[in-house]
């Protein structure tokens, strides 16, 4: 188990190494969001801005624009929601190398609380033209989330967490950004999932499979460009969705899932998420409990699904 | 970069030229912003005609100075600027706000000459010292310019940039405020008050000249000046009139966000005609 936060941390070092064009921007918050090691590392292509998001953030337009990837580093809830319109104008209006780094997404930030548990971010970024949105499910799919947005063209946001998440995927898995990994293939009902969500919904798939109940789990790990020939292949075959997110409901994975849904093939769907309220104190293992996010959650809403799938 | 400074009435004939062609496009586009253009004109004028080390013809020159224009709905006097100079067809200033025109409302990337979109307010100065960091990296000797309007330093964005060009020591970049006194509400000082303005960027670590932003001989000594600044960011203070060169513009801020009509546009151009 690890953050996935770390997987960027390992990966950006990396990177730097191999590619000087590489530059890493914080905001005050450089060992929080694991740009420490880049930092340690190469001190002359690290760019401290103090606790100044929109300054940070244009400011790496300005390297894009001179020819550099530039990874703009801090929490979620900060780069995309203080520095909003700066990641419109400046980056994706140019639509620039610049990579946005959201660490700390989701209620499983903890003690922090609401201010610091981003809930919007995705609806925030995927919004915007030009701009891909990518949330891995672990460490590994993190350092290869992260080392892809780098020579993926224009700019990237990726979503990474605070918190340890377990292994799912390993170093010699294939990822390509836009193309949807399915972790479990069912017949039944699909779940789609990011994140740590994923965790969660393979676990819900195993009680569910005591029950009888086939489900295929798609680890959505690239929210925008959508892979809607996979979600529409399992749609299909399993007629019914139910996606998970640590987002709200509302503009986030599961909405571009149904957007693309009821264009297409409507079929029967529910989406799991944070309800319309904001983030609360705790442990994350707790918070999960609280906001219905865990297997059992899942597990309910699956079934509840599928009798809706027979009527 | 240029060391030997310009014939003060070739400068002043430019100036002329320019504010008839940023008229006339406003009149054409029917929309955008009188008062703002023509506080700038000297600033552009001098940069692109004594300062910028620049190349028409190959825009994307590494070693070239920067320009950007923060305060982007001052686009058409730095569309007129370029076309003058040769950064692409005069034709086209006259496509200004018109749909499929490169002359966008507010400057965008793609037009030769056009370093950034901007036209958000406060973004700009940040780009710039990103842009300005990169040199230092890179290792070039290039500048980095900036214009900003007064107004637009009601943007807290532009006092974060400000920490980090002091803190980055970033001598290669020049700021240069259009301080015309108002902004759309109306007189900066009435709308949030600047002042001590200059004490303000010198707060910020910043070294700081004034200078008559309409006034050829006080505009390139305060550029000659800010070249020359080492360890510290620049910031040039030019003291503008909005709506500078047409009376019945000049200081009325009715002006800010309104291009002439008919009657307007031939009654300024015959003022600058008897000039």
């Amino acid at each position: 188990m690890k953050p996935t936060r770390n997987g960027f941390g390992d990966a950006i070092v990396e990177l730097g190494k191999k590619d000087e064009r590489i530059v890493v921007l914080s905001a005050d918050l450089t060992e929080s969001v694991r740009a420490a090691g880049f930092r340690a590392r190469f001190p002359e292509r690290f760019f401290s801005f103090g606790v100044s998001e929109q300054d940070m953030m244009s400011a790496a337009a300005g390297f894009a624009l001179e020819g550099k990837i530039a990874f703009a580093c801090t929490f979620g809830v900060f780069a995309t929601g203080r520095a909003w319109e700066q990641i419109r104008t400046s980056v994706a209006y140019m639509n620039l190398d610049v990579k946005i780094i959201g660490s700390h997404g989701g209620i499983t930030v903890g003690a922090d609380g609401a201010t610091h548990q981003v809930l919007e971010d995705i609806a925030l970024m995927r919004i915007l033209p030009n701009m891909t949105v990518v949330v891995p499910c672990d460490y590994y799919e993190a350092r290869q989330a992260t080392v892809a947005a780098a020579y993926y063209p224009g700019p990237v946001y990726l979503r990474f967490t605070r918190n340890s998440v377990p292994f799912l995927t390993s170093e010699e898995d294939e990822f390509e950004i836009g193309k949807a990994k399915v972790m479990r293939e069912g017949k039944d009902l699909t779940i789609i999932a990011c994140g740590q969500m994923v965790h969660h919904s393979l676990k819900a798939s195993d009680i569910l499979s005591q029950d009888g109940i086939s489900a295929e789990v798609i680890n959505l790990h690239t929210i925008k460009p959508l892979d809607r020939n996979t979600i529409l292949e399992s749609a299909e075959k399993t007629g019914a969705i139910l996606t998970v997110e640590e987002h709200q409901i509302f503009g986030g994975m599961g909405s571009a899932v149904a957007e693309f849904i009821v264009e297409n093939n409507p079929l029967p769907m529910k989406l799991m998420g944070v309800r319309d309220r904001f983030g609360r104190s705790g442990e994350p293992e707790v918070l999960l409990e609280a906001f219905g996010l865990t297997a059992e959650y899942i597990v309910r809403e699956a079934q509840l699904l599928i009798e809706k799938k027979a009527r | 970069m240029a060391t030997k400074r310009p014939d003060i009435e070739f400068l002043t004939s430019k100036a002329r030229q320019i504010r008839k062609d940023i008229l006339n496009m406003l009149a054409s586009a029917g929309s955008g912003h009188t008062g703002g253009s023509l506080s700038i004109v000297e600033i552009l004028v001098c940069l692109y005609h004594y300062k910028l080390r620049h190349d028409p013809n190959d825009a994307q020159w590494t070693d070239r100075d920067r320009l950007i224009l923060s305060k982007g709905h001052g686009c058409p006097a730095l569309y007129a600027v370029l076309a003058d100079c040769g950064y692409f067809p005069r034709e086209e200033l006259w496509t200004l706000r018109k749909f499929g025109s490169r002359l966008q409302g507010h400057p965008e990337k793609g037009l030769p000459g056009i370093e950034a979109s901007t036209g958000s307010l406060g973004q700009g100065i940040s780009i710039a010292v990103g842009m300005a960091l990169s040199a230092k990296l890179d290792g070039r000797d290039n500048k980095v310019y900036c214009i900003l309007g007064d107004g637009e330093t009601n943007e807290g964005q532009v006092w974060e940039a400000a920490m980090t060009a002091a803190h980055y020591k970033l001598d290669n970049l020049i700021a240069i405020v259009d301080h015309n006194k108002f902004q759309i509400d109306g007189p900066v000082h009435e709308v949030k008050n600047l002042e001590p303005y200059r004490r303000k960027w010198m707060a910020f670590g910043w070294k700081v000249k004034e200078c008559d932003g309409h006034d050829f001989d006080s505009l390139m000594d305060a550029l000659d000046w800010a070249e020359k600044v080492k360890n510290h960011p620049a910031a040039v203070i030019a003291h503008t009139i909005k709506g500078k060169g047409v009376s019945f513009m000049e200081n009325d801020n009715r002006w800010h966000g309104v291009a002439p009509v008919r009657e307007d546009l031939e009654k300024a151009l015959k003022e600058l005609e008897e000039e």
